[in-house]
């Protein structure tokens, strides 16, 4: 049983491929790279298209357990193959929280029924999210756990934060930070500056997280630890973690595709599904996210795929649910970046694949002989316009309904079984 | 192409024939915006000059109509403005032509907000026939048998007013 | 001829527009000084006005300002509504449009409400009778003819003090004053002021007494004397009148042809000072009166043209 991929321009950053060849895959693995010369069972013409690894979005909320009328786990994962999305994180702030063995054990043996996709838990790093007790991370971590994280939440009190880090790095793990001082940023929903001043409505200053960067990272250079900035979002931001990196820290940052696609602007007229924390923000932002991308500072893209269902989002945007749907989209949002020439497409693949596989210790995210087959083939021309109905995700908000995309997925291939085919999943 | 059905002479003696019509020593004129309240000073000057008492007031009757669906609220309205108290008194209602009488039953209507008058006499510069409405003038100057399909318009020229009539649909 | 399909704030208006309400707002002023205060302009007219904020004022204004004119006019306030037992604000707002006003009047503490509800509810007018800190579209109009009466607003200094950052009454004047050629002067302390509001084009003073040369209308915001303290943007009550309140010795500095507007309802003794308040420098009762003409304008101009259709 061969599976042949033939004449794709195959990207794998990781073994420094970037070149038109076959891919062929064997047993479920990846058998070899080059030209083939065998018979395959099965061949996929992959000619004027990209092979890259399955991708890998270290940033998701999935609503299963609490809220599976948002996303559950097989409408996320059906969401996440149609991206292009093999392998993906998901955050702890479910109801119940994932603070607790029990719970992540629930989510990762139903992630492995539906087996459309791999499915990593990040567990909490305070119990229930409060910011006060510290979880069992070892234990956590032994279920599956493979970072910590309040996300949603910031880990808001500089004691506890310092003890996360001091604790969390003892044993290697990860802490990763949704940086945001919500005192400065309390009542707000979109960025504060002239866009807010017109509309009327409560702001959310960058400043809320520069503070909240700058801080960990001085906790972070006591505690020698491991620091994440989730989906960074300020100019600000983006220095601090760049000058840490120079200074040899442990700190890395991850950037959303709206945050470095979108500014405030698009909050005008009080876009709903423009809403999200942190907010979209000024220009100047988004071309430093471009620069810290460019440079290496920001070294993952990663979604915050939040699915919100619409009754949530339709109550005015003071009132709105903050958060979208990211995954269906990440991939062609993410292509502007190489179409525009701010980095490579082998960097761009590696921000979404081998990055966050080095960064979270996973097995996947290259197409090495003998790993597990987990392939994204996707048309870097295709032009299509995305509406909102036709998303695999249980959820529709988005910013980018009825506007045209460049990029389009093909296939999407796990463990050497076709699971997405030209716009349908096969389970 | 717009043609004078009377000149500025014939409009002068109209405007005569209309203020030696207007009897009585104190009198209160009510011009109907905007053409009614022009005919209505001319007519004030006629009368202040024979030695009469003369209390002017104007209507615009735009919040009055009964057409606000289907055309809309006029943009150049103006405000209506009767600075004597019009109870138990005759007043004098100006326009410059008769049409439909619309108008004219928007102003009585208008008037009647601002008290009970003891007679409301209506004073009409020209008479183009076309009534849609029981109202007739007490004092017609001029009349002109106008077909449904023109405008007639009471026009300030260099020498004086003149009336035109136009077609404005066939 | 003019319509207008809602009015959501003096950002979605042009000049011409603006001038046109004025106008009609100029001539309806008088209906409300005759014997009997009713005309049939908007006869056979529904107006709802819904209210999910208190204001007296603004509701009664544009109470008497459709009865005024012959519509019928049915209150909602939020006190008696359904969004007290969990309704939304969008079921709300579609429940009354399916009962088919001709107009639905909104205020409401968010941001964005009417436009928000434009898009759900076909067929109805919207008229933003205040929404959050957004715009306040009927009170600037109503400021604008006030001012007109006054002898005219082109070229004035519009000296407004007090809590920008919350104040929809500024953002609109601000939006007005770049359309209809006037100047706006803002006098608060950072703590009051929006970011970036010097964007707007106007003037900034932290300093009450500097910012009164020059100054055309003295424009005092009513003060929300808990949310100030509440949340640390001042001390105390007795600090801000002292810094920011406008008193007799501040009325003189500005000189005798300075006039002194307030949007209401006042808080006497914090903003504006009662015998300021009383003078004959305040246009404070004119606003009010003129509240009610504009708003017979706007009704008239949202009703005006809809073809005939019921």
């Amino acid at each position: 049983m061969t599976l042949l991929i033939r004449n794709g321009h195959v990207i794998d950053p990781a073994n420094a491929i970037d070149e038109v060849c076959d891919v062929w895959i064997e047993d479920g693995r990846i058998a070899g790279l080059g030209e083939f010369s065998g018979t395959a069972s099965e061949t996929i013409d992959a000619s004027g298209q990209y092979v890259c690894p399955g991708l890998i979005d270290m940033h998701v909320h999935l609503r299963e357990p609490g809220q599976e009328w948002k996303e559950d786990i097989e409408s996320g994962s059906r969401a996440a193959i149609a991206g292009g999305v093999t392998t993906f994180c998901c955050m702890p702030n479910t109801q119940p929280r994932l603070d607790h063995a029990g719970v992540l054990l629930q989510v990762i043996d139903r992630a492995r029924q539906v087996g459309l996709c791999h499915v990593h838990p990040i567990a909490a790093v305070s119990r229930n999210l409060e910011g006060k007790e510290l979880t069992e991370m070892r234990e956590l971590a032994r279920a599956g756990a493979v970072a910590f994280s309040d996300d949603g939440m910031p880990i808001w009190h500089a004691g506890v934060m310092r003890k996360a880090l001091e604790y969390a790095s003892s044993f290697g793990f990860m802490v990763i930070q949704h940086a945001e001082d919500l005192e400065l940023t309390s009542g707000g929903c979109m960025n504060e500056g002239w866009m807010s001043t017109q509309l009327g409505v409560t702001g959310m200053p960058a400043e809320g997280e520069d503070s909240m960067v700058a801080r960990d990272i001085m906790l972070a250079r006591r505690a020698d630890a491991r620091y994440h900035v989730a989906h960074i979002s300020t100019a600000g931001a983006v220095a601090l973690v760049r000058r840490a990196q120079a200074e040899g820290l442990k700190v890395t940052a991850e950037a959303a595709p709206h945050h470095f696609s979108l500014t405030e602007e698009e909050v005008m007229h009080f876009n709903a599904d423009a809403k999200m924390s942190p907010p979209l923000r000024t220009e100047e932002d988004r071309k430093a996210i471009l620069e810290g991308l460019r440079d290496g500072s920001i070294s993952v893209i990663a979604t915050d795929h939040a699915p919100h269902h619409e009754d949530d989002k339709r109550c005015g945007l003071s009132c709105a649910a903050f958060g979208i749907v990211g995954l269906e989209t990440m991939l062609p949002v993410s292509l502007e970046l190489a179409s525009n020439n701010v980095i490579t497409m082998s960097d761009l693949i590696a921000k979404m694949t081998i990055n966050p596989a080095r960064l979270l210790n996973l097995d996947s995210g290259t197409l090495s002989e003998g790993r597990a087959a987990d392939i994204c083939i996707f048309d870097a021309e295709k032009r299509w316009t995305l509406d909102r109905s036709k998303l695999f995700s249980r959820s529709r908000n988005t910013p980018w309904h009825g506007r045209e995309l460049t990029g389009q997925v093909t296939h999407t291939i796990k463990g050497g079984r076709v699971v997405f085919r030209n716009g349908t999943i096969h389970d | 192409m717009a043609e004078v059905i009377f000149d500025t002479v014939a409009v002068e003696q109209a405007l005569d024939q209309l203020a030696a019509g207007i009897h009585g020593d104190e009198i209160f004129l009510a011009g109907i915006q905007q053409g009614g309240a022009d005919v209505a000073d001319s007519l004030q000057e006629r009368l202040q000059a024979r030695g009469a008492a003369v209390e002017r007031g104007n209507l615009d009757i735009s919040f009055y109509r009964d057409d606000l669906d289907t055309i809309g609220p006029n943009p150049e309205v103006r405000p209506s403005h009767l600075p004597f108290d019009i109870s138990g008194k005759t007043i004098w209602l100006v326009d410059d032509v008769l049409f439909t009488g619309r108008t004219i039953r928007a102003a009585m209507g208008e008037l009647f907000d601002y008290g009970r008058p003891a007679a409301i006499r209506l004073v009409i510069l020209l008479d183009r026939g076309g009534h849609e409405l029981p109202i007739a003038a007490d004092l017609t100057g001029l009349t002109h048998a106008a077909s449904a399909g023109c405008s007639v318009k009471l026009v300030a020229g260099d020498a004086g007013w003149h009336i035109e009539q136009r077609r404005v649909k066939v | 001829m003019m319509k207008l399909q809602h009015l959501f704030g003096i950002a979605d208006l042009d000049k011409e527009q603006i001038e046109y309400l004025l106008n009609l707002g100029e001539s309806l002023i008088d209906v409300s000084r005759r014997p009997i205060r009713k005309a049939p302009t908007l006869r056979g007219k529904t107006i709802i006005n819904l209210f999910f904020e208190n204001s007296t004022r603004t509701r009664t204004s544009f109470e008497i300002a459709g009865k005024r004119l012959s519509a019928d006019v049915i209150n909602i306030s939020a006190s008696t509504s359904a969004t007290k037992k969990g309704e939304s604000l969008l079921d709300t707002g579609q429940t009354l449009a399916a009962m088919r006003p001709h107009v639905l009047v909104v205020r409401h503490s968010i941001s964005g409400t009417c436009q928000f509800l434009s898009e759900y509810l076909e067929g109805t007018s919207i008229v933003n009778a205040g929404d959050g800190s957004h715009e306040h579209p009927t009170q600037i109009l109503t400021d604008l003819l006030t001012l007109r009466q006054a002898g005219g607003y082109e070229n004035k200094v519009i000296t407004i003090v007090g809590d920008i950052a919350h104040s929809r009454v500024g953002r609109s004047h601000l939006l007005a004053a770049t359309l209809m050629g006037y100047r706006v002067r803002l006098v608060a302390p950072k703590t009051l002021l929006p970011a970036e509001v010097e964007r707007y084009g106007c003037e900034i003073s932290h300093d009450f007494d500097a910012a009164i040369p020059g100054s055309d209308v003295l424009y005092m915001l009513r003060v929300q004397t808990e949310r100030l303290t509440d949340n640390c943007s001042f001390p105390s009550i007795r600090e801000y009148h002292e810094a920011y309140g406008l008193n007799r010795k501040r009325l003189a500095a500005a000189g005798k042809g300075c006039l002194v507007m307030h949007p209401g309802p006042m808080n006497r003794g914090v903003e504006i000072a009662s015998d300021v308040a009383d003078s004959a420098s305040a246009r404070i009762l004119e606003q009010v009166e003129h509240g009610v003409a504009i708003r017979m304008a706007v009704l008239t101009a949202l009703c005006g043209d809809t073809g005939g259709e019921g």
